[in-house]
């Protein structure tokens, strides 16, 4: 289904804008868990789809916001090519705009880049309902601030996103995944040693005593690199369900009602006690926990690194790793200059933005 | 350009006594015969000096200048080697020219992690180079990469020949320390894969100097991968070598670099540099192809063969590292080459999409016969950035004008087919007036509210990257709206 209802969008915009109407920007819903609460009339993007151009040759996707993920992977798979980021999908899949709008990357992220940076343009409607346009559809750009990149994770807090453009890569021809029992710190050991030694990776995890190597790339090199590595093969369904299950968040460890923690580390932090499972090499770790935000705050300060309340857990409190003052301070001005009334998703990602009033 | 016309004006004495008592010796220069090797960037048709130049050694002595200057309201550049290929680190007559050039150190290689945490003053290639022993190195190369800093090429997001695979300096810097104008220390990112709220370090990639001075920049290191090859092929048109930068990448294959030379830059390459290069070829494409012995093995196989049957008329491929530095020197030497050929050249960087390479270089042709001035052509063409040599003579009368104005047709047209003003060298003062054919009235608006917030008194750089509404007014070019697009007889997508 192809619809551009852009000036829908814009009218409801300016509507909201007359009354000071708070506005809750929804794709899918797939999210909602996402983020802290936030109160707002309901602004459907998901009316808004298609895909608008893609060229396989160029490895660029654009499309409308409301757009399926799953429907945009499909044609990408077509086409044998992919996003290079690994977007998850939750619950029914979410759109295109949820997804750049969360700004969350998979298991291939420290070795084929983030969702930001797969991202060349994008555009928008901001709180005044002016529609606009920064980036493009080209990876070397750099007229303007970044700004597409800005909107990027911004959980809809700075301006509805109708459209972007995406850099897509091709599929490996093959995927192998190795298996290898061990703890938690010889498993960040054996990461970090991988890491440096110029091999195809595209995943890194560690499960209950399991380290998990993904290799992407042509049978030629993924299979001498086996033989380099050891380990044992994985079943590929087995590791395919395996992966999936770790980026969207279905492996039978998220299925709790502990809150679920995401920490970002430096991918060589030192391992710690706790029911967690350990991606991206090592620099994201998934924590379930009831310890105090303020306690799990700590560990991942001490390590260098942020805390976020992914799933779980008081979402009317910060959900999100709090920000230094003079940080916050800025952010609050970046939001008055997209939202200057505060419309989109109030508080969605911290409680002052938008700022005082 | 005569020394009157770039005087500038008098640096206030209260503020030049309180910076002599911050800055350490030799820290602060004022007289004109100091100042002159400021007066202009890499773009140096535009000149001007400042008021002072300010060589700080620490961050807290950066901090202090940025207050005094704030309580003074005196403008502030940035400036690392001076490298810009755009007017970036052009001084103000008004304003201090900031000098990061002192920051040097390597201030940690944390082997672990992957990281380097860096003065902004470092050059780019001495990053590589620290790190090259365990088997490191930092990806992005700008071709000036021996000269130009980190802390420069965060402003400019500067890439090099090897982005297309591994990207520009934004997906390869993971941590930045920034001073804002009011002296405000910000981290932004770290030793982490990101960072909480906003992404404002890909907002400073980019910024050219225009949001906060960058003091730190922490980059991600990767391992030097175990095979390395070049293929160089030679084309009797460019269209033909054009199409084989599409078909490549529809391959399924990402080349470290893939870069195309047409007969002018090859001529001017080989007299400068006798590589071997076939100088009758219309067009001359290098590809290098790295990874695994078996990877590299089977790529090289599968572009040999592309080559072939697009009619390459001379395929060479270099195995060992001699034959490779080889065939790469031609075209690193290349501008400098092409600068022999005429008194003046002038560079452009518009980037397009690659399926609108021989459309733009064909139309690019037609006007140089029309303008009358040369161009060569040697650029990355993997990503569709363009760089266009116009050859010119400053000296006669009318040429620069008449260089500037056909400039200014390929980046209206680089913009008309989808593509950009800037790849790399970015806006600076150069491209004030493209920038006002790429964008809205709306956009520009938001892009001074962004610069508003970080710097609302507008006193770093000012007058730079992004253009005013009224300038553009003025320029009359402002966006390019459906219906009236500059160039109806292209065809659009
Ligand atoms: C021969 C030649 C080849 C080149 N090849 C390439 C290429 O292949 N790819 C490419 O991308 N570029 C290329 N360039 C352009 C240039 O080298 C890059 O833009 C480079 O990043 C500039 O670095 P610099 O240290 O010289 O910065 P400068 O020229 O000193 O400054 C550039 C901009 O950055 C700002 N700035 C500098 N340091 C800081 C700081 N610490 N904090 C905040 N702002 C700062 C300045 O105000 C200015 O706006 C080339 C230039 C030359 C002369």
């Amino acid at each position: 289904m192809d619809a551009d209802i852009s000036i829908h969008l814009q009218e409801q915009i300016i509507l909201a804008q007359a009354r000071s109407t708070a506005l809750a920007i929804v794709g899918s819903a797939s999210k909602d868990f996402l983020g802290r609460r936030s109160r707002g009339q309901v602004l459907s993007v998901a009316g808004h789809c298609g895909i608008v151009s893609y060229d396989p040759t160029e490895l660029v996707i654009t499309a409308r916001a409301g757009t399926p993920l799953r429907e945009l992977q499909a044609a990408l798979a077509e086409k044998g090519q992919m996003l290079p980021f690994d977007p998850p999908c939750y619950a029914a899949g979410g759109t295109f705009g949820g997804m750049i709008a969360a700004g969350l990357s998979g298991p291939r992220r420290p070795f084929a880049g983030s969702l930001r940076d797969a991202v060349l343009g994008l555009r928008c409607l901001d709180g005044q309902g002016r529609l606009l346009s920064f980036g493009g559809q080209v990876v070397k750009n750099v007229a303007g601030f970044d700004l597409s990149r800005l909107l990027s994770g911004s959980m809809g807090t700075l301006a509805v996103i109708l459209e972007a453009s995406l850099r897509v890569v091709p599929c490996a021809a093959t995927e192998i995944t190795l298996l290898q029992s061990c703890d938690q710190a010889a498993a960040l050991t054996k990461m970090q040693r991988l890491a440096c030694a110029a091999l195809p990776l595209s995943a890194m995890a560690w499960q209950q005593g399991q380290l998990m190597v993904r290799l992407s790339g042509n049978q030629e090199a993924v299979s001498t690199v086996r033989e380099e590595i050891g380990a044992v093969l994985m079943a590929d369904d087995a590791a395919k369900a395996f992966w999936s299950g770790l980026r969207d968040q279905r492996l039978p460890f998220f299925s709790s009602s502990q809150p679920l923690w995401r920490l970002s580390l430096p991918a060589a932090a030192a391992p710690f006690d706790g029911d967690l499972i350990i991606d991206w090499g090592g620099a994201q770790r998934w924590l379930k926990s009831a310890a105090t935000a303020a306690d799990i705050r700590q560990l991942s300060r001490n390590m260098g690194g942020s805390a976020d309340c992914f799933r779980g857990g008081d979402r009317d409190g910060e959900v999100y790793q709090p920000l230094a003052p003079a940080l916050m301070a800025l952010q609050q001005r970046i939001k008055q200059v997209f939202d200057p009334q505060g419309l989109f998703n109030r508080g969605r990602l911290y409680a002052a933005l938008p700022g005082p009033c | 350009m005569s020394d009157s016309l770039t005087l500038p004006d008098c640096l206030p004495a209260a503020l030049k006594n309180s910076l002599l008592a911050l800055l350490p010796k030799q820290g602060l220069l004022t007289e004109i015969e100091e100042l002159r090797p400021y007066e202009c960037d890499g773009l140096s048709v535009y000149r001007q000096l400042p008021m002072a130049v300010c060589l700080p050694e620490t961050v807290a002595q950066v901090q202090q200048i940025l207050r005094l200057c704030y309580r003074y309201a005196i403008p502030v550049v940035a400036r690392g080697a001076g490298t810009g290929l755009s007017g970036g680190a052009l001084p103000l007559a008004n304003g201090i020219l900031l000098s990061l050039a002192r920051f040097t150190r390597i201030l940690e290689i944390d082997k672990e992690n992957r990281l380097a945490r860096v003065e902004p003053g470092v050059r780019n290639l001495a990053i590589s180079e620290a790190v090259a022993d365990l088997g490191l190195f930092y990806a992005p190369d700008p071709s000036s990469q021996i000269a130009c800093t980190i802390g420069g090429n965060v402003a400019e997001n500067s890439g090099g020949v090897h982005c297309l695979k591994y990207g520009l300096t934004l997906h390869n810097v993971q941590g930045l320390k920034v001073l804002t104008i009011t002296g405000e220390l910000l981290e932004l990112g770290g030793d982490v894969l990101d960072s909480p709220g906003y992404d404002l370090l890909a907002l400073m990639c980019g910024s050219e100097g225009l949001l906060a001075v960058i003091v730190e920049v922490t980059v991600r290191l990767l391992p030097k991968p175990k095979e390395v090859s070049v293929l160089m092929a030679a084309f009797e048109s460019t269209e033909k070598a054009a199409a084989v930068v599409t078909d490549i990448i529809a391959n399924g294959i990402l080349p470290a670099g893939l870069e195309m030379m047409d007969q002018l830059a090859i001529q001017a390459a080989e007299d400068f540099v006798h590589v071997g290069y076939p100088t009758s070829a219309a067009a001359l494409l290098l590809c290098e192809l790295d990874g695994s012995i078996a990877e590299v093995a089977s790529e090289l196989e599968c572009v040999e063969k592309l080559f072939f049957e697009a009619g390459a008329t001379d395929i060479v491929i270099a195995r060992d590292d001699r034959m490779r530095q080889r065939l790469w020197a031609g075209r690193k030497a290349a501008f400098p080459a092409v600068g022999r050929l005429s008194a003046d050249y002038y560079c452009m960087d518009g980037t397009i999409p690659r399926h609108r390479l021989s459309t733009v270089l064909k139309q690019i042709k037609v006007w140089s016969e029309e303008y009358g001035l040369r161009v060569a052509n040697v650029f990355h063409a993997g990503d569709g950035n363009l760089h266009p040599l116009i050859l010119y003579d400053a000296n006669q009368p009318g040429e620069l004008a008449k260089t500037e104005a056909f400039g200014q047709k390929i980046l209206e047209l680089c913009v008309a087919v989808g593509g950009t003003v800037t790849g790399e060298h970015g806006v600076g003062i150069e491209k004030l007036d493209a920038m006002c054919s790429q964008f809205g009235a709306d956009e520009l608006a938001v892009y001074h509210g962004i610069k508003k917030a970080f710097d609302e008194q507008g006193l770093l750089n000012p007058g730079k990257a992004i253009p005013t509404l009224q300038r553009c007014a003025e320029f009359g070019a402002m966006h390019v709206h459906d219906g009236e697009l500059s160039f109806p007889e292209l065809e659009r997508f």
